[in-house]
C-alpha cells in the first residue's frame, strides 16, 4: 500500500469477490477501487440546468446565425402560407426564454443548493491561493508541469472561464437579446420595460445587432474549448469530468492526498 | 404682431371656409392617431388660442428638413407656417435678409421669452470655437445658445439636429455636436431622420400647439406617436420576411416580385420611423416600397454603422473592415486551430509518459493512474 494515501485501507475485506470469480473483475481492478475515491458534487438541478443550456444554446447559436444570414429564399407556398423564416425566430425567441428561465432557476439553486452550486458565480480573484492554482492549471495546459491537480468542482481556469463566458457572458446575452427582442414586443412591452434601456446605452439598434453577434461567437468560442477541455480532463486528469456531468459524482482516480 | 390672431382668424382671413377648416382639422386628427372626438378639440384650439410664435435656426445642415416640412400634405405646409404658427425668423423662408432678419429674431425672443418654440435645424460645430458655421457673422452655437436661453421647448429637426448625422460622423472634423448634447436644460423633441417625414413634422408642431404640450416621447426623446414602431413593424412586406423570402440581387426575380429586402441590408428591422405608415410625397411611397432598402436615416450614428446594403454590419472598431461574422469565424478557426495542436501535443505528452512510466525506476503514482 502507499504510504501517502488518503484512504485507511481495510485489508480484511476484499471487494469485488463475485466479480473476480465471473472474471467481470480483474486483481488490479480490486487494487484501483481500493484506492479511488467518488464525491457527490453537482445536484440534480446543476446538472439539469447543465444540459437545458447546452441543448438550448445550441439552438440559439443556429437559429441566431440564421437569423442574421437567412437561409436562401423558399417558395414553398404564397407568403401567407409559408412561415419559414418566422419558424427560426420563433425557434431562437422559445430558446432564448427557456435559457433564460433556466439559468434564473439556476441562480436560485445557487442560493439553496449545495456549497458547490455556487461556484459559478462566484470568481474568487480575492484569495490569493486561487490564483496559484490558475497559474498551476495553466502550466499544466502549456505542459510545463508533469501532473495536474484534483479538483472537486471546477478546476480554476474552467472556473474563470465558465464565469466570464456563461455567468458574465449569458447574462449580456439575456439583457442584448431581450433588448433586440423587445423592439419587436413593441414599446410597452414587459421586455422593453426591462431591457428597452440597452438599445440607446449602446447608441442604436444596428450596434446592438452586432454585439449581440459577436456574444454568439464568444459563446461558440467557449463551446469549443469546453468541450474540448472536458474530453481531454476526463482522459489525462485525476478525476472524471463527462461522466459527472450525467451522474453528479466525481470520482477520482487515485487516492494522492493532494 | 402686437395683438396675436389666432389660427382661425388668419385662415378666415386668407379665404379658407369654414368647411375647409373643418376639414383641416379632421385631417389633422387623423394624422395625429386621434379619434372623430378629437376634431372638434383642435377646431376650438384654432379658434381660441393665439398663434404660437416659432425660431427656425439653421446650423450645419443641408436643409433638407426644410425641403421636406414645406411639401407636407396632411395638414400643407402653408396652413401651419402661415396659420399655425407664427414662424418669427426662419433665414431660409423668410422675406427679410441681414439686419432685419436678426432683428426679427431679437424682437421675437424679447417679446414671447419663455413662450416661444427654438426649432433647430442643424446642429453646431464646436471645434474651432465654432467657426466653421457663422451665421449673421457670429458663430452658430452662439445664436442657438442665444435663442435656447429663453425657449420653451427645443425641438430637434432631423439627424443632425437630434444625432449629428454625416457632419459628425468620424472623424468629425469640425466636432459637429447634437443640440441635446450643447442645450441640456431644456425640452428637447427629437424628431430624427435625414430628412424627416413632412407630416411628420407637421403634425409634432399642430399636436404642441392643439394640446398646449409636449407629445408623449421614448426613451430617446423621440414622439412616440411617430417613433414607437420601427419599418419594419409595419411594411408591407413583412409577410416576404416571415416566410423567408427574399430578395437575393438587385433585379432579379424576387426584387420583381418584391420580395423583403432584408438580404439586401435593409435597415427597417432596426429603424424607428413612420415611413412605412404615412409614407412620402402625400402618401406616394417610401424607400421600400421603390425597391431600395432602408437606410436608417432616422437612427442614432447611421453613417457610421457600415455599409447600407449588409445586413451584418462591418465594425470600424477593429481598424479593418470586418463584421461580426468574419471577426468570429476568425477567432474560432484560431481556437479550433489552437484546439487541434494542443490535442495533438497532449497524446504525445501521455503516449511518452507512459513509455516512460513503464520504467521502473520511476515509480510514481502515475502507473496506478495510466
Amino acid at each position: 500500500m502507499n504510504e501517502q494515501t488518503i484512504h485507511i485501507p481495510n485489508p480484511d475485506v476484499l471487494p469485488l469477490q463475485d466479480n473476480l470469480l465471473t472474471g467481470d473483475a480483474t486483481q488490479s481492478d480490486v487494487e484501483s477501487i481500493r484506492r479511488q475515491t467518488s464525491v457527490y458534487v453537482y445536484e440534480v438541478p446543476v446538472r439539469l440546468w447543465h444540459w437545458i443550456n447546452a441543448l438550448g444554446i445550441t439552438v440559439l447559436c443556429v437559429t441566431g446565425y440564421l437569423i442574421a444570414s437567412p437561409p436562401p429564399s423558399m417558395q414553398i407556398d404564397e407568403a401567407v402560407n409559408q412561415f419559414v423564416f418566422g419558424y427560426i425566430r420563433f425557434a431562437h425567441f422559445s430558446a432564448a426564454y427557456i435559457v433564460t428561465f433556466a439559468f434564473i432557476g439556476r441562480i436560485y439553486w445557487a442560493l439553496v443548493g449545495n456549497f458547490h452550486s455556487t461556484q459559478l458565480f462566484i470568481l474568487p480573484v480575492w484569495n490569493r491561493h486561487w490564483w496559484k492554482e490558475v497559474l498551476h492549471e495553466a502550466r499544466w495546459y502549456l505542459f510545463l508541469e508533469r501532473d495536474p491537480k484534483k479538483y472537486v468542482g471546477h478546476n480554476p481556469l474552467a472556473h474563470a472561464a465558465m464565469f466570464l463566458f456563461m455567468t458574465l457572458g449569458l447574462t449580456f446575452m439575456i439583457f442584448t437579446g431581450f433588448a433586440l427582442y423587445s423592439q419587436g414586443a413593441g414599446q410597452g412591452s414587459l421586455s422593453d420595460r426591462l431591457f428597452g434601456w440597452v438599445i440607446p446605452l449602446v447608441g442604436g439598434s444596428q450596434t446592438l445587432h452586432s454585439l449581440h453577434h459577436l456574444g454568439m461567437w464568444s459563446i461558440v468560442i467557449f463551446i469549443l474549448i469546453h468541450v474540448y477541455a472536458a474530453i481531454r480532463e476526463d482522459i489525462l486528469s485525476r478525476q472524471s469530468i463527462v461522466s459527472t456531468m450525467i451522474s453528479g459524482h466525481r470520482t477520482f482516480k487515485d487516492d494522492d492526498p493532494n | 404682431m402686437s395683438q396675436m390672431e389666432t389660427f382661425y382668424d388668419v385662415m378666415r382671413r386668407q379665404g379658407i371656409t369654414r368647411r375647409s377648416f373643418m376639414k383641416y382639422c379632421s385631417l389633422t386628427a387623423s394624422a395625429l392617431g386621434l379619434g372623430p372626438a378629437f376634431v372638434p378639440k383642435i377646431a376650438h384650439a384654432m379658434e381660441t388660442k393665439p398663434r404660437t410664435p416659432v425660431i427656425w435656426v439653421h446650423g450645419l445642415e443641408c436643409t433638407c428638413c426644410s425641403e421636406s416640412f414645406i411639401r407636407s400634405a396632411h395638414p400643407l405646409a402653408k396652413d401651419v407656417v402661415l396659420s399655425m404658427i407664427s414662424l418669427d425668423y426662419d433665414d431660409t423662408l423668410m422675406a427679410a435678409a441681414g439686419h432685419q432678419a436678426e432683428a426679427a429674431m431679437e424682437e421675437t425672443i424679447e417679446k414671447y421669452k419663455g413662450n416661444y418654440i427654438l426649432a433647430v435645424e442643424g446642429n453646431p460645430p464646436l471645434n474651432e470655437d465654432g467657426m466653421f458655421c457663422i451665421v449673421g457673422g457670429k458663430p452658430f452655437v452662439e445664436q442657438l445658445r442665444h435663442a435656447a436661453e429663453h425657449a420653451k421647448a427645443i425641438i430637434s429637426w432631423g439627424a443632425c439636429a437630434s444625432y449629428g448625422c454625416v457632419q459628425a460622423a468620424s472623424p468629425n472634423p469640425t466636432r459637429a455636436t447634437p443640440v441635446h448634447k450643447v442645450i441640456t436644460d431644456k425640452p428637447i423633441i427629437k424628431v430624427p431622420g435625414c430628412p424627416p417625414i413632412a407630416e411628420v413634422m407637421t403634425g409634432v408642431i399642430t399636436y404642441m400647439l392643439t394640446f398646449d404640450r409636449l407629445p408623449q416621447l421614448d426613451r430617446q426623446g423621440r414622439p412616440q406617436m411617430f417613433y414607437s414602431q420601427r419599418i419594419h413593424d409595419k411594411c408591407y412586406r413583412r409577410p416576404h420576411f416571415d416566410a423567408g423570402q427574399f430578395v437575393e440581387a438587385w433585379d432579379d426575380e424576387n426584387a420583381r416580385k418584391g420580395y423583403c429586402l432584408y438580404k439586401m441590408g435593409c435597415k427597417g428591422p432596426t429603424t424607428y420611423n413612420a415611413c412605412s405608415t404615412v409614407r412620402w410625397n402625400d402618401g406616394v411611397s417610401f424607400p421600400i416600397q421603390s425597391g431600395h432598402g432602408c437606410i436608417g436615416c432616422s437612427e442614432d450614428g447611421f453613417w457610421d454603422a457600415g455599409s447600407f446594403y449588409d445586413r451584418v454590419t462591418d465594425l470600424t472598431q477593429f481598424g479593418v473592415e470586418s463584421n461580426a461574422d468574419k471577426i468570429g469565424i476568425a477567432a474560432a478557426g484560431v481556437v479550433g486551430g489552437g484546439i487541434a495542436v494542443h490535442a495533438a501535443a497532449s497524446i504525445l505528452v501521455s503516449a511518452q509518459r507512459k513509455a516512460q512510466s513503464k520504467d521502473p525506476s520511476k515509480e510514481t503514482h502515475e502507473e496506478t493512474r495510466s
